[in-house]
């Protein structure tokens, strides 16, 4: 009967007809403009005489980047600037995803907070920074707070720690040569932490006897890792910043570029993640509380074991953007002069050689990457949290 | 003789569960913990609130001709007041400032007249989308009718923030519906091409969408054709708000339950009468809210254009901040900028949440 149906209607009729000859059009189109664009890049990469390829990459970028953590002088390649550069995004990615997501639990349960007033600043924190631009933001920290800071002569001084235009200075850590000693007893005080965990979760489930585990492994690290770092002689040696007439010279510093963008980025991207934290949290029925305070367990492990890894599930997936958007945010580094990839490779590679489909390719290709395999990651960690169903 | 029962009334709940005090005592008081954080809030509030009233309001200048005249060592709003017209209109001439009020006069009369009963809403949004774009791009860059031209570059300020987000998310949306639908194609071409376009832009920062239009585009256009680059600029921003559209409505679209698509086959609807007519208006109705939030996301990120050498608002402050009369008037600048983004994103924020409410018709589980 179908079979007789279909052979009577006509050919162009047939859904499945359609839908060839459409996707065979689009593919045409596709493909014929691709064409167009790409041969009149050719045209005009001719006629500006830009050759194409990433061979400028070998040549020496004769631009010093402000903040490197491998060695880089103005000598070095192109290249050597682009892995600064990309060093950087990832440092002040990572580092605003920890923050981030510390400010944004703590503003999100004390938005929750039964103290009314506790709740009241929350809310002003979250609606004030969600509604606010970015850049603005940065700008605000760079241009009117840190800016604003005095000149090096009048430092701000907290012990060994300078405050002033130039940056934040602090001691910096020098590790001696029984460092390796201290380092290889604090892993294997994590390896030890874990086994006990291990263990004192099976004895109870046998025995049903409870250990207090992780108190007892957390004490476990820092006991050994201390002991062995006095048995080495304490092995650790600060250079201390030294203030001199006009100047602050030796320490750590953390350049305003950075503090501004971390800042920025953090307590933007902390507001948002509040409100998913809280979201997360109101989700799970109040009845799951109840029926665990009827079972006798205490208001913490109430938390633990009971709301915390219910909410996480509604938490997981909108938290994977958040951390996205952070990192792409990141970005906007460029507008203060913070050396990440944008202002290194798209800002000053771009304008010296005039690469610009490479130097904007190599870009988004990072990007893309870095966006990739944040959400693999945290895609892995929602199917290893998600409901498991019988 | 019958028995009446009579309760004895009620007696009043005790006096300190009822009332202010009992109120104040659950809040702020029930534990030492609940004491500490009273403690520390009220703090950070003696901290924070004082100096900051002191600064906006009681030391503040309202009025003078240069950063010289503030001398009451609070914030000195003169230096917004002499150039509230820039931060506005940005260079547009000040003679030609009534063509920009007019325009935004006559959209708000326009979208005023949806709550009009009489009104046919179809035809009234199809002038909104159609109509009002041509006037209003006359009316901006003149040059016909006697009007003077005025030079894109010269647009600027909250004007052209305004502009770029209205545009970015009028133009995307249509965009957005194709490449939401086309995602969710059976077709595996068209499917293929909508996810890859989708996914490319949402993976990269708008910052890069943004340099490629400003020094990609002229690359792929052939010779001697180039074309302004607000248009290049603003194309930028659509395509990237038009990815994040798509996945709003495509929200929408799986929320519609598998009947409704059904049941318009069974109608006999085609593909686009059925989408058009029964599953869009079910599935954008859904994520009003949503599109509220991408627009509020788009018109956060149009400050981003300053970056690629446009005055918004906030390049037109930074470009007043460089002013010799004014140095030292950056926090003013600042606050004065976020006091403007913050009523519009924050207003429209709770505008969605209006709307959330009045259309959760029941389609939820309570």
């Amino acid at each position: 009967m179908s079979n007789n149906n279909s052979t009577n209607t006509s050919f162009l009729n047939d859904a499945g007809n359609r839908a060839l000859i459409f996707q065979a059009v689009l593919l045409v189109v596709v493909v014929a403009v691709g064409y167009y664009l790409f041969h009149n890049l050719q045209a005009n990469l001719e006629n500006q005489g830009i050759s194409t390829g990433f061979r400028f990459l070998n040549e020496p970028a004769g631009f010093p980047i402000l903040i490197h953590l491998i060695e880089y002088t103005e000598a070095d390649t192109y290249g050597r600037a682009f892995v600064v550069a990309l060093i950087n995004t990832f440092v002040i990615s990572l580092m605003g995803i920890v923050l981030a997501t510390i400010i944004g639990v703590i503003m999100g349960l004390a938005r929750l907070s039964q103290n009314w007033l506790v709740a009241r600043l929350a809310t002003v924190y979250i609606e004030t920074l969600r509604n606010l631009p970015l850049l603005l933001q940065m700008f605000f920290w760079y241009f009117a707070v840190l800016a604003a800071l005095p000149h090096p002569r009048d430092s701000i001084i907290f012990g060994d720690f300078f405050l002033n235009k130039r940056g934040i200075y602090s001691p910096n850590p020098i590790f001696q040569d029984g460092m390796d000693f201290v380092i290889v007893a604090f892993v294997l005080s994590i390896v030890a932490a874990i086994g006990l965990i291990v263990w004192a979760k099976k004895r109870q489930t046998l025995t049903g006897e409870w250990f207090p585990a992780y108190w007892t492994s957390l004490a476990l690290i820092i006991a050994v890792t201390v002991l062995a770092f006095i048995a080495a002689g304490s092995p650790v040696e600060f250079d201390l910043p030294q203030k001199s007439r006009f100047n602050v010279s030796g320490g750590m510093v953390l350049v305003p570029e950075f503090v501004a963008v971390l800042i920025a980025l953090s307590t933007y991207t902390g507001a948002f993640i509040a409100e998913i934290v809280r979201a997360g949290i109101l989700s799970v029925n109040w009845g799951q509380t109840e029926a665990s305070r009827s079972l006798g367990l205490p208001d913490g492990l109430t938390q633990r074991l009971i709301v915390l890894p219910q909410a996480l599930r509604v938490i997981i997936p909108p938290l994977t953007s958040q951390f996205l958007n952070l990192a792409k945010n990141s970005s906007l580094g460029a507008a203060i002069a913070y050396p990440e990839l944008v202002a290194v490779v798209m800002g000053t590679t771009l304008n010296q050689t005039g690469q610009a489909i490479e130097t904007i390719g190599l870009c988004m290709l990072v990007y893309g990457s870095l966006s990739l395999s944040i959400s693999f990651f945290m895609n892995w960690y929602n199917k290893k949290m998600s409901l498991v169903e019988r | 003789m019958a028995i009446e029962f009579k309760p004895s009334p009620s007696l009043p709940p005790p006096q300190n569960s009822v009332g202010a005090v009992a109120w104040i005592h659950k809040n702020f008081f029930s534990s030492p913990l609940n004491i500490a954080l009273t403690i520390i809030s009220l703090y950070i509030l003696y901290l924070l609130v004082p100096p900051m009233v002191q600064w906006v309001f009681i030391d503040a200048t309202w009025s003078g001709t240069s950063k010289a005249d503030c001398t009451a060592g609070g914030a000195c709003w003169a230096f917004i007041a002499v150039y509230f017209d820039q931060f506005m209109y940005g260079l547009y001439p000040e003679a030609e400032y009534w063509r920009v009020n007019t325009a935004l006069v006559l959209l708000i009369a326009l979208v005023a007249m949806f709550a009009i009963k009489a009104v046919n809403k179809a035809m009234l949004a199809g002038v909104i989308i159609l109509v009002y774009p041509v006037v209003a791009y006359f009316l901006f860059a003149g040059g016909v009718f006697g009007l003077a031209v005025v030079e894109t570059a010269n647009w600027g300020g909250l004007f052209l923030t305004t502009l770029l987000g209205v545009v970015g998310i009028v133009a995307s949306f249509p965009l957005g519906i194709v490449l939401a639908l086309g995602r969710r194609s059976n077709m595996p071409i068209v499917k293929s091409v909508c996810v890859v376009f989708i996914e490319t832009i949402r993976a990269v920062p708008l910052i890069t969408i943004l340099f490629m239009a400003s020094v990609m585009i002229p690359l792929f256009l052939p010779d001697g054709m180039n074309f302004n680059k607000l248009l290049r600029v603003v194309i930028g921003i659509t395509l990237f708000s038009a990815a994040y559209m798509a996945e709003v409505i495509r929200g929408g679209l799986q929320a519609i339950p598998k009947g409704q698509y059904e049941a318009a086959d069974a109608m006999g609807l085609t593909y686009w009468q059925s989408m058009i007519l029964v599953i869009l208006p079910q599935a954008l109705k859904l994520v009003i809210p949503g599109i509220v939030n991408t627009f509020i996301g788009l018109f956060k990120d149009t400050t981003l254009v300053y970056i690629v050498g446009m005055f918004d608002l906030l390049g037109r402050i930074q470009a007043a901040n460089h002013d010799a009369n004014w140095l030292g008037t950056t926090t003013e600048g600042y606050a004065f900028a976020g006091f403007v983004y913050w009523v519009i994103c924050f207003g429209m924020s709770r505008y969605s949440m209006a709307v959330e409410r009045k259309l959760d018709t029941g389609h939820k589980r309570k």
